[in-house]
């Protein structure tokens, strides 16, 4: 864990030895200040800002309020929630997330299973190919995709934005669990199958209780991919489900310089992914790095 | 590092399959059909149409998208311009940039008490959506210096408020900075997990040898990272090649179409101005661009695999 640390150094024997140290380290610590600076200042920035009537904002900067200018309001959030749909954003953005996230995470551990400890014919070059899928942009399949929602006649429900979140989910997801249940302890399932199990109860019974780790690292990238889309929702979300992001991208085109509905819409997108990081730290940084392959 | 690099390392040398066990059933057919259904459904089925659709009129949309249109590749003039070339601009200074911040905060925070705290903080932008990252540096670059903090800053030192976003020699700079502020944590992470790996024998070695902390950075640190900082910087160009979400919100491709990029260029020619051949030749193109990266990315390590 702490190989970098200096370990070896004993404690400072007296206080100028101790006040070298610390102006030996000076320019370590204003370099790492600043860069904390940078990338606090925009959010509190923006953050600041959405508690800002709209008169203030437009005739004042946000960094006058550590100056005294004081005058903080809620009305902004009021405003986007009951105004500017924000509200209906947000239930239309679960609406889209929760199942999206479900059903890629039984599909995927269901094939995962499969590919990992049942024997069957091209097994291997069927796993192969679902690998290479990883590699298809969003982009290849706007243009047939959105033909087919509108020739089906589900362009008005969530179905097709779910079913295509879903698919896109799977190669990645079926490529990390598979990784996972393949160095589950083999003894334990030869013992089951010996003992008459068969492959939905080793499935059951021991795949899926022994994989929570990797199972919630899944779920979490998958929900904080599906809250954070932009792009799939403005082409396969419903003209009335559009979720927070497409939203969002419409009170910019409406309001551009409209900051306090802005910003206060913003923090409301950022409160659940904000939520999450903060209570599942470890699974979150585990999914985002498991992530970084899709 | 040490101990998860120890229990991956049998599967993957391993190589392909684990032995198997267990008799032909079934039931496999039952496991996967769910996931090979979507899956030819929504994307080999797709993706085969829009290869398809793509030479529509022969070779013609490859042929006018790299020899007749300006907005997507553009030599005559130097430096070239378009989305093509963007996106080349993007893979340089935004993973530039993300490499070496990232492994400037990764080796800086190791010095300091406070090393969890700044990587936190530096690794915060990574649970915003792009959306609202587009919103947060927009507003960073609003060109009224009593609104936007950058120009505000600027003002102190007498220059006048610029339009960032609005000004085609600034927009792509502003967006590479803003990109660059959201993936700096994702870089940080992977690099400092696996910068704990290093022994500070060998560091401590070099310090007593005399080597200066500079030196100990590039000519020890670097190299030794150098797989992780591969890992990285694939993963990074691989977002750039998607990049959509950050044009969307922050240009919509302006001013004019400076500052565009492929993905953004797709959407736009298919989806908004429906030429769906012309949009179906980009995302073609998109593909042909990451497969090298992919292929690359799947085969070396994977970054969950360099860390954990």
């Amino acid at each position: 864990m702490t190989a970098m640390e200096p370990a070896v150094q004993p404690p400072p024997r007296n206080f100028s030895e101790r006040l070298t140290r610390l102006t030996s380290k000076a320019p370590i610590h204003i370099a790492l200040l600043a860069i904390a600076f940078v990338w606090l200042v925009p959010t509190i920035g923006l953050l600041v800002t959405s508690f800002r009537p709209r008169s203030e904002i437009q005739a004042t900067g946000w960094w006058t309020v550590f100056g005294g200018n004081i005058d903080f309001t809620i009305n902004n959030y009021r405003q986007v929630l009951e105004q500017q749909n924000m509200l209906q954003a947000f239930i239309n953005s679960v609406s889209i997330v929760i199942p999206a996230t479900i059903f890629p995470l039984l599909i995927a551990s269901m094939a995962a299973f499969a590919f990992a400890w049942v024997k069957f014919p091209f097994r291997d070059t069927l796993f192969l190919g679902v690998i290479a899928m990883l590699l298809i942009p969003a982009q290849m399949t706007f243009i047939p995709l959105s033909r087919l929602v509108g020739a089906s006649g589900l362009g008005g429900t969530f179905i097709p934005i779910w079913l295509i979140h879903t698919a896109f989910a799977l190669p990645f997801g079926i490529f990390l669990l598979r990784n996972f249940f393949i160095t589950l302890p083999k003894d334990l399932i030869e013992a089951a199958r010996i003992d008459g199990a068969g492959n939905v109860g080793i499935f059951r019974q021991i795949v899926i209780p022994l994989s929570v780790p990797a199972l919630a690292s899944y779920a979490i990238f998958q929900f904080l991919w599906t809250w954070n889309d932009l792009l799939m929702a403005l082409i396969f979300a419903p003209r009335q489900g559009q979720p927070m992001t497409v939203q969002i991208t419409q009170l910019l085109g409406t309001y551009g310089s409209e900051w306090h509905i802005l910003a206060a819409s913003s923090f409301l997108i950022m409160v659940v992914p904000l939520v999450v990081f903060f209570s599942l730290q470890r699974y979150f940084v585990q999914g985002l790095l498991a992530g970084s392959v899709k | 590092m040490t101990d998860a690099s120890a229990t991956a390392r049998p599967i993957e040398r391993g190589g392909g399959m684990p032995k198997m066990s267990g008799e032909f059933s079934w039931t496999a057919a039952l496991f996967v059909a769910p996931a090979v259904a979507l899956l030819a459904i929504f994307l080999l089925y797709p993706t085969i149409s829009t290869i398809i659709l793509s030479f529509q009129e022969g070779l013609d949309n490859y042929i006018r998208l790299f020899t007749r249109d300006p907005n997507f590749f553009d030599v005559r003039s130097f430096p070239p311009s378009g989305a093509f070339w963007n996106n080349v601009l993007w893979v340089v200074f935004y993973t530039g940039g993300c490499v070496f911040f990232g492994l400037l905060v990764a080796v800086m925070a190791t010095r300091v008490r406070y090393e969890a705290l700044v990587k936190a903080i530096v690794f915060l932008p990574q649970a915003i959506a792009a959306t609202a990252l587009g919103v947060i540096w927009k507003f960073v670059y609003a060109p009224n210096d009593q609104i936007g903090l950058l120009n505000a800053g600027v003002g102190i030192f007498g220059i006048d408020p610029i339009a960032w976003l609005g000004n085609t020699s600034w927009v792509n700079t502003s967006l590479i900075v803003a990109g660059i502020w959201g993936s700096v944590g994702f870089a940080t992470v992977i690099l400092s997990a696996a910068l704990k790996g290093i022994s500070t024998e060998i560091i401590e070695a070099a310090r007593v040898d005399g080597a200066r902390e500079s030196q100990i950075f590039w000519r020890i640190l670097v190299p030794m990272l150098s797989l992780p900082i591969s890992v990285v910087a694939v993963t990074l160009i691989i977002n750039v090649v998607k990049l959509f979400d950050l044009i969307y919100v922050m240009t919509q491709g302006g001013p004019g179409s400076t500052s565009r990029t492929i993905a953004f260029t797709m959407y736009k020619e298919a989806l908004a101005s429906r030429n769906f051949d012309y949009g179906a030749a980009v995302a073609v193109i998109m593909l042909l661009v990451l497969v090298p990266v992919m292929v690359f990315n799947v085969r070396r390590f994977r970054a969950d695999r360099v860390v954990q």
